[in-house]
Order: C-alpha cells, then structure tokens, then sequence
C-alpha cells in the first residue's frame, strides 16, 4: 500500500536504529515525549520502545483526547441525553469509557438512544433527517477534530438545523505543554511533535518550547520510520545542544499548518477561562466552548447541564501516567482491576490510550502481570 | 450448539471464566471477550453435559453407528444482500463449515425462518433461492425446519437459524489436546473480506472498496486436507466473528502453549488493510466466513498446504506462524523487522451484525 509499505520496511528500519544506536552518547539518557496518543499506539503496535537502544525513554504525552477528558464531563453528556431524551453521538473511542452510571454503550444497553458516528456530519446529517429526534453531539479532541465541528456547527446555523447541538470538549494542545514544562518534576528532554494537531496548526506554535524551555520538537509521521527518523533528528540537536523546531512529517504539515481550518475554528471557538484535564488539574484557556453567535446549538446553553463533580478512582494514577511521572503498568490498577474491556480509566479505552497500548501491544516481558 | 470459544481442557491452564454483567449488550454478540463470558460463563454452566462442556464448533455424538457432528447458528446480518453474498448463503455456510471444522461431512440442515411483517415476498423468495442454491454447491439438502413471523419494526426482515448434521471423517482426528509446540498454524486465504465488506455495505462510512465477501463452504478443502495429512491436522476453527485473533486465543487458552505469527505471511487483501488502516481495526479482528485455521504437525505441514492449494479458491492459503512453548496462553505476531506484539482476543464489538 502506497505511503505505507514503505515507511515499514524492514531494512530500512534496521538501518535507522543503527543510526541511532551510533547517536546515542556514551553514558547519556535520553527522555523522550511523544505528545500525541496516536504515536503512542504506533510505538507499541511496532514494538519501537523494544528496538530503540536503552539509552532512549519515550514518555508517553496528555495527547489522547478521550483519556485526558475528566470523567464529570462524560456523565454531563449522558446525564443530559438521558433526562431530555436525547440522541447522544459520540466517536466510536467514547463508547466503552466510563462514566460514574455507565459507559455510553451501557446507557444505550439501559434504553438510551446512543449512537456512534464517525464524523460530526453524520451527527448533523441524523439530526437533519430526523426532526422528530434532538441529536446530541459530544464533541471531543485536540486541533485535529476541531475544525470539523467548527465546520458543522457553521452548516448547521446555515441551514437553520434546529434538532441539533454540541457539547464541546475540544482542547488545545499548547496550554498543555506548557503546564507540563513548568511541572515541578519535568523529565523530559525532548518532544516528538504530534502530527495531525500539526497539519492544521503547523510548526510555528511550538517555537516557544525551544526558545523559552530549551527543548527540542520533531514533528512526526506516524509510521514505524516516521518515528525512528524523528527521534534521530531529535538525537542529532541534543548531542549538538542546540533546540528548535523542526518538521519529520513535511509530506503532510506544512510550517503555517491549515489556514482555513484556523478560521473556521476562530469563527465558531472561543477559549473558555479554565478548563479541567484529568491527572493535571484546571489548565487555563486550554479549551473551545462555543462564540456567542453558535449559542442556540450549545448543548450547555440550551439544555440544564447538570455539572457533575466527579471524583476519579483513589488508586488510579491516569494523571501520573498521562504527564509521563510513572509508566502505565506502576500503577496498582493496571491489568487488574482495570483492563480494556473493564476500565476504570480512559487510558485503558481508547486505543490511543498509553494503558490500552501498553496492555494490547505489552512487552512479553511484562506478560506475567497480564496474566 | 455452536460456539465460537474454546474451554480448558484442565483446570490449571486457564481460570474458569464467571458472567457477572448487569446487562446484555452488543458486545455479547461479537465474538471476543465478552461472547466468552455469556457462553462459558452462563449459558454452558447451565446446560452442562459433557458434550456441550468441549464448546466446540460442533458437537460430536457417538450414537453407536457412525459418529455424527451437531451444530447450529443464526444469522442477523444487516443488511441481508452485500457483495458476495446474502444471508441466505450465509445461512448455509456459517453451519456447514463448523461441521467442515469439526471433522464432519456436512450432510443435511435444518433452516428456521423468523420473518418481520411487511418483508417483501420477492425478498423472502431470493434469500430461499440463495439458501437452496449455496445448499446444493455444499452437498446438504435442507430437510425441514419452521416459519414464525413477528410483527414489523422486530426481526430487520429476516432472522435465519440453521442446524446441520455431518458424518464425522474417519480420516481426522482432531483434538486440542495433541497440539504440540512446533506444530504450524494454516490460514486458508486473505482474511477480513467479510467483515470490511459488510461495514461497507452498511453505507454509514463514506468508503467504497472494490471487495466482496469470502462466504463459501470450507469442507472442499478440509477434504484434500484430510486426504494429504489427516493424521497430522491436530486443531481446526473457522475465524468468523472476533477473527483470527480470537480464535488462536481460544487455542493458546485451551492448550497453554503460544501462538507465533510471522506479520509477513498473513495474507489481507489490499482494500482490507486500507479500510483497517483509516478505521483502526487489525485484520486479525475481523470476521471470515469463508476462511479456516488449521494446526498441522510440522512434518505434515508442506503436504497440507499444498492440498489446499491444489483447491480451487485455495491458492492463497498459507503457512502464517508456529505453536510454542513460551510465552504460554498468548498470540504474538512478528514483524518483518523484528519488533514483536501481543494480539489479544477482540474486545468490544467494531462491527455489529456481521453474519
């Protein structure tokens, strides 16, 4: 298959772990972060962490969309479809993550009309074609999902679709990072930008992490050698101890990333104050609720959000595994109480999660903990 | 009764599996975890018998004359036509091949029929013409069965229920229990047809592939397999719903050795991979109906896969990977450049209504 068999070939691979194998310094440690969950599950599912000498850490980022979201906004969501009659849609990610009541597909299970979509479209276009429905969409993800509910958001006000609304959970990514740099206990050396955030907000947004913090930032394909090349990149400015911005993925993003995607997001988004991540507390302006002009399809304008206080599980420790402090299987839960088809957290969920990746894709070294 | 899981053949190669769940939801009908739960966790527990207890794709009776295989499934596919098929055949080749993979000679089927109200009678005539006709390609005849019809808005048109009947071929011998390590794992043919095309068919994704699905009765192959290294074929399954995966997971369950895939060797046809590759699936997830697995002695292992090449529709077949000692009760596949992963058994349910 044309712009993936040959991002997995096997020479190829052999040769740029030899390449890294010679980068690595003597003596030298190596922590390196990739932010976006969809690298996470391609490093497991390639078994890269195995490969990559052991002078190399990847530490797994806050960028899977549904495990950062904290677990009261879930139940807003559910709580809202199943007191208003609502048709909830959500991505196929959200179905299995639980909620204090219930996973969506449990609700569904119980009589509520649940549904997965794959696009917000398909969530309109419901709604659209069934007026006697009220179509809920709970909408979630970075930069990346952004745009696209941006642009159905400003479909549905064109057609005047009056059955249909959004709750939004979209975050930004940027905030993130910075709250994670000036975290008491930062230990990470260098970052592995994340590739679909980065076709539509391009490369320039991280020039502070190298400027401010020093660090360095690839921005990566997803394929087995996107990855290995960026993390040679990232090597080669260590060992020269300088710190930029550079971009691996060029057959995709590009520096300014994607200007239309930009606007439509500033027509439909406005950042809220704060905004809760799971295991990293309120952020400021690190999140999209809905501009003035989209309130009568604002899910928590038009209906009562209920604002569900949750407390996350005591032993769970999603917070340290999603700012990189522990690996997934340091936590007591892991494998235990808390497996992909029993979660106890969104780690264990989405596929993009650092604990589902770690679990489906372990290291046969880690088998007897799974057993 | 058909299942699609394995059960320990002793006690200490795997914990006994318990149903808890508040509810039944979609995910109990998928083929993976929580299949397993109901079936060995509610329903085989309830009607245990020995027979039953095996939880294989078809029951072997031994009535005193020649032993004879029992098996039965129903199908609730949406939408009823797709490429390559309809549940009509389906009907047919979902039972024929579990008895094809329990060692037994499909023989003859019994086909039950819940229709909603208001289904169209062209609609109803060409799923018996397809059914009528996939029975007499595999050599069974339907004789007899029963017709109920439910009010409308229940059964999505048409529910099918078939049981089969076979001889069991004195030329196999199969049983979990002979699996050793070394042994190879035979995949008949590219896997996911199936699965993909009725995910496609649904018209919900706004994909189109130029892919059918693989639904034909397996027992041809089966056959030259038994004729060249019956003595040799140790395990067979058909990898319908929770796929390949689950399958040889339900096998590492049972034996305790390991599974070994070669990644290379798996054969998936290249909209398969596309379609997986923009959904996030894994082919080893997705259903096959006209595909099977086999676990051959090594030594046997070229002889068998040159019988079912020697097949027509055979040429694909392929060895794909190796039963081990270690890592135990687990499925790895390796890749090309030597990274390794652990495939677990399908959890949740990606496509519901498959078959």
């Amino acid at each position: 298959m044309k712009y993936v068999d040959e991002f997995r070939d096997g020479d190829l691979i052999r040769k740029a772990l030899d390449e890294i194998e010679r980068l690595c310094e003597d003596g030298r440690q190596y922590r390196i972060m990739e932010v976006c969950g969809g690298h996470t599950h391609a490093i497991y599912r390639y078994g890269l962490q195995d490969l990559l000498p052991d002078a190399i850490t990847l530490l797994h980022g806050p960028g899977c969309p549904v495990c950062i979201l904290p677990m009261g906004r879930l139940d807003d969501g559910l709580e809202l479809a199943e007191r208003h009659g609502l048709t909830f849609t959500a991505f196929g990610d959200m179905m299995r993550v639980p909620g204090v009541n219930g996973s969506p597909l449990e609700y569904q299970a119980r009589g509520v009309d649940v549904r997965m979509v794959y696009s917000p479209l398909d969530a309109l276009k419901l709604a659209r074609e069934n007026p006697d429905l009220e179509v809920l969409f709970f909408a979630i993800g970075f930069e990346t999902t952004s745009p696209s509910t941006a642009l159905t958001l400003m479909q549905a006000r064109a057609e005047g679709v009056e059955n249909f609304s959004v709750m939004s959970n979209h975050v930004v990514l940027f905030p993130a990072l910075k709250a994670l740099l000036d975290g008491p206990d930062c230990r990470i050396d260098a970052f592995i930008g994340p590739g679909h955030v980065s076709t539509v907000v391009g490369c320039a947004p991280y020039a502070f992490i190298a400027e401010d913090y020093g660090r360095p930032v690839v921005v990566s394909g997803f394929e087995p050698l996107d990855l290995l090349q960026s993390v040679t990149m990232i090597l080669r400015q260590m060992n020269a101890g300088e710190a930029t911005v550079e971009n691996q993925y060029t057959r995709a993003v590009t520096w300014d990333g994607n200007l239309a995607a930009q606007r439509a997001m500033d027509e439909v988004f406005v950042l809220r104050p704060h905004f809760e991540w799971r295991g990293m507390g309120s952020i400021p302006e690190s999140a999209h609720g809905l501009a003035e002009a989209y309130r009568p399809w604002d899910a928590e304008a038009k209906f009562d959000a209920p604002a569900v206080e949750v407390a996350e599980p005591d032993e769970a420790r999603c917070g340290d595994v999603l700012t990189g402090t522990i690996a997934p299987p340091e936590c007591p839960l892991f494998g235990k109480e808390c497996t992909p088809e029993r979660p106890v957290g969104a780690l264990m969920v989405s596929s993009e999660g650092a604990c589902a990746a770690h679990f489906h894709y372990a290291h046969v070294e880690d088998l007897d903990i799974l057993a | 009764m058909s299942a699609t899981d394995g059960t320990p053949t002793d006690a200490a190669s795997a914990p006994p599996v318990r149903f808890k769940d508040e509810r039944i939801e979609m995910s109990h009908g998928a083929g993976g975890k929580a299949t397993r739960r109901l079936v060995e966790g509610l329903i085989a527990p309830i009607l245990h018998n020995p027979t039953l207890a095996r939880l294989d794709d078809a029951a072997i009776l031994d009535l005193g004359g020649p032993r004879v295989a029992l098996t039965a499934d129903s199908f609730v596919v949406s939408p009823l036509r797709f490429p390559g098929g309809s549940i009509g055949e389906l009907a047919v080749h979902g039972t024929v091949n579990d008895l094809a993979v329990g060692g037994a000679r499909p023989r003859a089927l019994l086909c039950t029929l819940v229709v909603e109200a208001g289904t169209e009678g062209a609609v109803l005539r060409a799923e018996l013409e397809a059914l009528a006709e996939a029975a007499r390609a595999a050599g069974v005849e339907v004789v007899g069965g029963d017709t109920k019809v439910v009010e409308n808005g229940k059964a999505d048109g048409l529910y099918v229920t078939t049981a089969g009947l076979g001889v069991v071929d004195d030329r196999l011998a199969l049983d979990a229990g002979s699996v050793r390590a070394g042994d190879r794992v035979i995949l008949s043919g590219p896997i996911g047809d199936h699965g993909i095309t009725i995910l496609l068919a649904r018209g919900e994704l706004d994909l189109e592939a130029d892919l059918q699905s693989d639904t034909r009765p397996v027992w041809p192959f089966v056959d030259a397999l038994a004729e060249a290294a019956g003595p040799g074929v140790r395990w067979m399954r058909d990898p319908t719903r929770g796929g390949v995966a689950s399958a040889l997971n339900e096998l590492a369950r049972e034996t305790g050795l390991g599974v070994i895939l070669e990644e290379s060797a798996i054969p998936v046809r290249g909209p398969v991979r596309g379609a997986c590759e923009i959904l996030g699936l894994d082919p080893l997830h997705i259903a096959n109906e006209g595909q099977f697995l086999a676990v051959v002695a090594a030594d046997l292992a070229e002889a068998a896969l040159g019988a079912i090449r020697s097949v027509p529709g055979g040429d694909e077949a392929a060895v794909v990977g190796e039963v081990v000692e270690t890592p135990s009760r687990r499925v790895l596949t390796k890749a090309s450049y030597g990274g390794t992963r652990v495939v677990d058994m399908l959890i949740g349910d990606p496509l519901p209504r498959i078959c």
